[in-house]
């Protein structure tokens, strides 16, 4: 299936980029998320040792929306996260290819400075991955890494970071206490105050309910809510109602014979209520997946 | 088959895997039973402390366990940084597909099933011959070194690898450099791989003889410095119980020694392996 048939947006040339197509997505319902492209995927395929995992996808992820990438597993969502942030630099035999841009950066490009990148685009994993040491050398060591050395600085950034995620009135006194001490929905959190704390830009959000609680689940759930207008979100996951309550717009990719392809994309309410294809409906309505 | 049949299987299973740990154990105790019963009587501070006297028959080993000390401390100070740089190397630098990843590991699983008496004419013409250092300290900590680097490597290499990708993945997604990665989350976390190998290395390296014959040599007086010739506590006990008549008695309180030492060194590792673990919070 091609997924730009199925994309449902207008063609448009964007000015100074003669040939990019791009297509803007429906209006979001969410008055905060403003409909201009941060991150445009252009024919984006990935392989891995030359099968491709991901095969020409193309859209535009608007700035300051949570844009949701459902669909089943295998069917390439996590490799696109990866490939935002250039993590798939470090996957052996992936190899990336199409157009990927962030504003106006060119993410694939090889001269891009890809520590740079990163920290302009934090990411949360399914699991929890506090570093071993304490509360506070987790979220000092990424900002140290990026050249911030004061201790005033560092303080008030991590507190900063640790109120941003709901974190600090819980853990202000223990800061020097190990971070793997934590319940699991707090280690999540301080795994979000330490990408908040490099100021990014775009969070990628790989499943980071998955592993919890419905307790803790909730609070991550509502702490992304809280990110639209000041974050371009970007989530994978698998629990529909969750990509319901929060998405402005979701991206539906589907496996076909091994192969990920986009299905189709639009505002939350379009893919839930009145999807144009009949394998969405099929998914969404848990017929398929 | 009967339950029956099968329960007398299940019994005869248990039987063998007891009857075979229990015959490891008993070797095990037996070797230090007897160790212990002929050795342990001629073990005093005198003995540890004085010169070995009338080729070794009488007299103690203190000449012999500053001569071990410095040779297995050349050793180790020559291999941890090596085998550190090149475990890190390995696990995080290069892939297995990599022409240098394998020729490495090919290299060093061939160097870990050199025979020591190869090592040791390898190192005689290396360090004693070729590089001037003559029989001394030095060329048989080198000659040592050269023999425990392979295991040192690989353990601390396992120990890297045992690491979750997750750590490596989430440290590169907030932009850490890879050095940053390596030294402030992974080496950290690795250390307890890297103090295994490093007492695995010392146990081969306190319990070499072949390769110090041919680079330490066999002088038993107290070392001046590290260019004089000096006896390992092994080298000793081979001396003793070989060449010398009479020395039966002085070699078994040197084995004691000996293994009281390998024993002394493994159970200060594991201590300072489980307080590191404990005091930068790594999983256990």
């Amino acid at each position: 299936m091609d997924d730009r048939q199925s994309s449902p947006g207008i063609t448009q040339e964007p000015e100074g980029r003669p040939g990019f197509q791009q297509w803007l997505p429906y209006q979001s319902t969410q008055p905060c998320c403003e409909p201009v492209p941060h991150i445009q995927a252009e024919h984006l395929t990935i392989a891995y040792h030359g099968h491709p995992a991901l095969e020409k996808v193309s859209f535009n992820v608007n700035r300051g929306c949570i844009t949701a990438l459902v669909g089943p597993s295998g069917c390439g969502k996590t490799s696109f996260l990866m490939c935002v942030n250039r993590l798939t630099d470090l996957i052996p035999a992936c190899q990336v290819s199409g157009q990927l841009h962030i504003h106006d950066t060119n993410v694939l490009a090889p001269t891009t400075n890809v520590l740079h990148l990163r920290r302009t685009v934090g990411m949360i994993f399914q699991k929890p991955t506090v570093f071993p040491f304490t509360i506070r050398k987790n979220l000092e060591l990424p900002l140290r890494e990026h050249g911030t050395h004061d201790r005033t600085l560092l303080a008030s950034a991590i507190e900063a970071a640790l109120q941003q995620v709901g974190l600090w009135n819980e853990v202000k006194d223990r800061l020097d206490r190990p971070a793997q001490a934590l319940s699991g929905g707090q280690q999540q959190r301080l795994c979000l105050a330490r990408a908040l704390v490099l100021s990014p830009d775009v969070l990628l959000l790989d499943e980071p309910c998955s592993a919890l609680d419905p307790i803790s689940s909730g609070i991550v759930e509502d702490l992304i809510v809280s990110f639209r207008g000041r974050y371009t979100v970007l989530i994978v996951t698998h629990n529909l109602p969750q990509a319901r309550r929060i998405a402005d717009h979701v991206v539906f990719f589907w496996s076909f014979n091994g192969v990920g392809r986009l299905v189709e994309y639009g505002s939350a309410q379009h893919i839930f209520e009145s999807p144009r294809e009949e394998l969405t409906a099929a998914y969404i309505s848990g017929l398929r997946g | 088959m009967t339950p029956q049949d099968s329960n007398l299987q299940e019994r005869c299973g248990t039987l063998i895997a007891w009857g075979a740990a229990g015959s490891v154990t008993m070797a095990f105790l037996w070797l230090l039973g007897d160790l212990l019963w002929h050795g342990l009587s001629h073990i005093s501070w005198t003995f540890l402390v004085s010169a070995p006297r009338n080729a070794g028959r009488e007299g103690g080993i203190g000449p012999i366990l500053v001569s071990t000390g410095l040779i297995v401390g050349i050793c180790m100070a020559v291999a941890f940084p090596i085998g550190l740089g090149t475990a890190i190397f390995l696990a995080e630098y290069t892939r297995d597909d990599r022409p240098m990843g394998r020729l490495l590991r090919g290299s060093l699983d061939v160097l870990a099933g050199v025979p020591s008496i190869v090592f040791g004419l390898f190192g005689n013409a290396l360090f004693c011959q070729a590089l001037g250092l003559g029989f001394s300290i030095a060329s048989g900590g080198l000659t040592l070194a050269c023999m425990v680097l392979p295991i040192l490597i690989r353990t601390t290499e396992e120990g890297f690898r045992a690491i979750p990708l997750d750590q490596r993945l989430s440290a590169a997604a907030l932009g850490l450099s890879r050095q940053t990665t390596v030294w402030a989350i992974l080496l950290p976390a690795a250390i307890p791989g890297l103090l295994v190998g490093s007492i695995l290395g010392l146990g081969r390296a306190f319990a070499e003889t072949a390769a110090l014959i041919f680079t330490s040599g066999y002088v038993d007086r107290m070392p001046e410095s590290l260019m004089d010739s000096g006896r390992a506590l092994s080298v000793h006990i081979y001396d003793l119980a070989m060449n010398v008549a009479g020395g039966n008695p002085n070699a078994y309180a040197t084995a004691v020694v000996l293994v009281g030492l390998l024993v002394l060194i493994n159970l200060l590792a594991s201590w300072i392996a489980e307080r590191w673990t404990t005091a930068n919070h790594l999983p256990a």
